[in-house]
């Protein structure tokens, strides 16, 4: 935590964010949120609210969206709760963007088991274009953050962009995903391991060989 | 080799649909209404006489945790099933699978559960960084809503009983019991002292269980095959199957379900493709996740795979999060990553796991590259010794575990670099203690 950045609280920031509301569609989602928790522990919503609100800065801003310390305070208005209770928890955890990032968020595991899979390798290439730990890149497109276990472990090494997973990564892979995002395409989430389909061993499963084909029911061998 | 009609999780690679449909065709929501009829204190006591320990690291019996949650809970005072789905020990990507692959066996399991401890409602605190597995797991408990399986007299059972998904936001320590609470209630993950348990004042003040996914999920197969079935695999005291998660230098690496106490050897024969460059060139694996001490090739080869086997070689199942690492690997550097792991997760509450999580470390980043001084070693392992049993929760404990692994078990290589680097000579202390 000794490494973290001053929080910025500028006219600017208040000019541009002091307005934050809800959006009609987000509107509708806070108060499912809502109806989740018992009467008078409104304060649960606390996560919900700052990754919807997180969500939909991103959505107005076209990143992966952060949390200006207007919205923070729209959240802890809307729930009735101090400013330092919602402030804390979301400089608590990982997942609130505590200042602007780019399009993509690029989010490169580098955890044990990821690290003895090659994600030195998925660094080198998003070092390679231009990217720097903690950074945006200066078109705004990329920021590069290393994180912790992302529990992919078994088609590690792994990248979370955004909202997916991409997986079973080696250098050219890293490569291909980044620029297919640059160019404005959607490249395939999940394992990027041809011939895999998700965490079974390469070359196909050693169990379960009838479920590759069709929805077997075993009901009748027990 | 445990038998395809004998495993649980039939889905768990995903080659078929998660819906509804699918899974009441693979088996699940079979007839839940006659599990339920069973009562609670009958299916307690079978998950008991099943043998099943928890499958989230601890291996705490299951079936008498439950048993410890109050038997007339009112409408003011409320029971609660928390279910752990805050998979973020290194190495474990089980959970994941189920979630995504197959939700409605843990849905069906969550009614179960909590209708044995007489809960109120589930919440089900999945990672946050799970975002599509998260969104699977919503549009599940719609879908068991819309056919009545859950809520307003789930499976016309009588009884009600709700589900609730909470996404957590990224932070590792959640996965403790009282930290995930304490997240629930809308608050930084830091974890509560015990007593009081939850089972007497947990989510909200009320009796809360935590239980692990797979433990909540494997329920109601135990119920419909039969304590005696689940009781057939593994070893003594170590029953039932489990899903391994198997990473890091084998030739395919893979989550697959097995049974309890399957030799390590088998494990990696039958379902990876071997070791890396073959067996010799197996240097040490991480059985059961970040957290438990490594153990060196020659004492893991011929080890059962449960928790009294990797006990007695000194260290543990945990999740069954099995880090293979082979002759290439940088020991230090993997045990220093995990090092760091652990000083970015502390979460700040105690001063011998806040300060000691990042003084550690630094010192093993000073062993990796040999910049230390020999006896720096022993004062290693001596604040291990005094981080670890000194906390609130087990974050200082898992920290301290891998260190005093690594020392152990690897002292002679840890010498060599220093020995290699300056001929042994003093280091400066300063570095250390800022």
């Amino acid at each position: 935590m000794a490494d973290a950045n001053a929080i910025e609280d500028t006219p600017e920031i208040r000019a541009r964010w002091g307005n934050f509301a809800w959006s009609a569609e987000n509107a509708a989602k806070a108060a499912t949120i809502r109806a989740r928790y018992p009467a008078g522990r409104q304060m649960s919503c606390t996560i919900p609210y700052l990754d919807l609100a997180q969500r939909q800065v991103g959505a107005e801003t076209n990143t992966q969206g952060w949390l200006p310390i207007p919205v923070i305070e729209f959240v802890a208005r809307e729930l009735d709760m101090a400013v330092i209770r919602v402030l804390e928890v979301a400089t608590f955890y990982t997942m609130f963007n505590l200042h602007p990032v780019g399009k993509y968020h690029v989010q490169v595991c580098g955890t044990t088991p990821c690290w003895l899979r090659g994600s030195d390798d998925v660094f080198a290439a998003c070092k390679n274009r231009g990217m720097t730990k903690g950074k945006t890149t200066p078109d705004g497109l990329f920021t590069l953050t290393e994180v912790e276990c992302m529990g992919n472990c078994a088609s590690a090494p792994m990248v979370q962009i955004n909202d997916d997973n991409y997986e079973d990564l080696d250098y050219d892979r890293t490569v291909a995903i980044l620029d297919a995002l640059a160019n404005g395409q959607t490249p395939r989430a999940g394992t990027q391991e041809p011939g895999r389909h998700t965490v079974e061993p390469l070359g196909g499963p050693t169990t379960l060989k009838e479920m590759v084909s069709a929805n077997h029911d075993y009901r009748s061998e027990w | 080799m445990l038998a395809d009609k004998d495993r649980i999780f039939t889905n768990l690679y995903g080659y078929q649909p998660w819906n509804l449909d699918a899974a009441i065709l693979r088996g699940a929501w079979d007839n839940t209404k006659a599990l339920l009829a069973l009562g609670p204190d009958t299916i307690i006591d079978r998950i008991k006489a099943s043998g099943l320990r928890g499958r989230g690291g601890a291996g705490f019996p299951t079936g008498m945790k439950w048993s410890f949650m109050p038997k007339n809970p009112t409408s003011e005072r409320p029971s609660f099933l928390v279910i752990n789905a805050d998979e973020s020990e290194p190495g474990s990507c089980k959970d994941r699978e189920i979630i995504r692959h197959d939700p409605h066996l843990l849905l069906e399991g969550a009614l179960v559960a909590g209708f044995a401890m007489r809960a109120r409602a589930a919440y089900i605190y999945i990672r946050g960084e799970y975002i599509r597995e998260a969104q699977t797991l919503f549009a599940a408990i719609e879908e068991a809503y819309a056919k009545g399986l859950l809520g307003k007299n789930a499976c016309g059972s009588g009884y009600d009983f709700d589900v609730f998904c909470h996404r957590g936001a990224g932070a590792y320590i959640c996965g403790e019991e009282t930290a995930m609470i304490e997240s629930l209630e809308g608050k930084k993950g830091q974890p509560r002292l015990k007593p009081p348990f939850p089972a007497g004042a947990g989510l909200y003040g009320c009796p809360t269980t935590v239980n692990n996914v797979e433990s909540i999920a494997v329920a109601p197969t135990i119920l419909r095959r039969s304590p005696e079935w689940f009781a057939s695999f593994g070893n003594e005291n170590n029953k039932g199957t489990k899903l391994f998660q198997i990473s890091g230098h084998v030739e395919k690496p893979c989550v697959v379900e097995e049974s309890m106490s399957i030799p390590f050897r088998e494990l990696i024969e039958k379902h990876c493709g071997g070791i890396r460059g073959g067996w010799d060139n197996l240097v040490a694996v991480i059985p059961g996740g970040s957290s438990v001490p490594l153990v060196p090739a020659e004492q893991i080869m011929d080890c059962p795979m449960d928790f009294d086997g990797l006990r007695a070689v000194g260290s543990g199942l945990g999740t069954a999060a099995v880090i293979v690492m082979d002759k290439s690997t940088d020991i230090v550097q993997a045990i220093s990553r995990i090092s760091y792991f652990y000083k970015h997760e502390s979460c700040g509450q105690c001063t011998p796991c806040r300060e000691g999580t990042g003084w550690m470390w630094r010192v093993m980043e000073r062993l990796r590259t040999g910049d230390a001084d020999i006896s720096e070693i022993d004062t290693l392992y001596n604040v291990t010794k005094q981080v670890e049993g000194h906390t609130i929760c087990a974050l200082g404990d898992a920290a301290a575990w891998p260190i005093q692994g690594l020392i152990k078990h690897f002292r002679p290589e840890i010498e060599r670099r220093i020995v290699e680097k300056q001929g042994g000579g003093l280091a400066p202390m300063q570095e250390a203690a800022e």
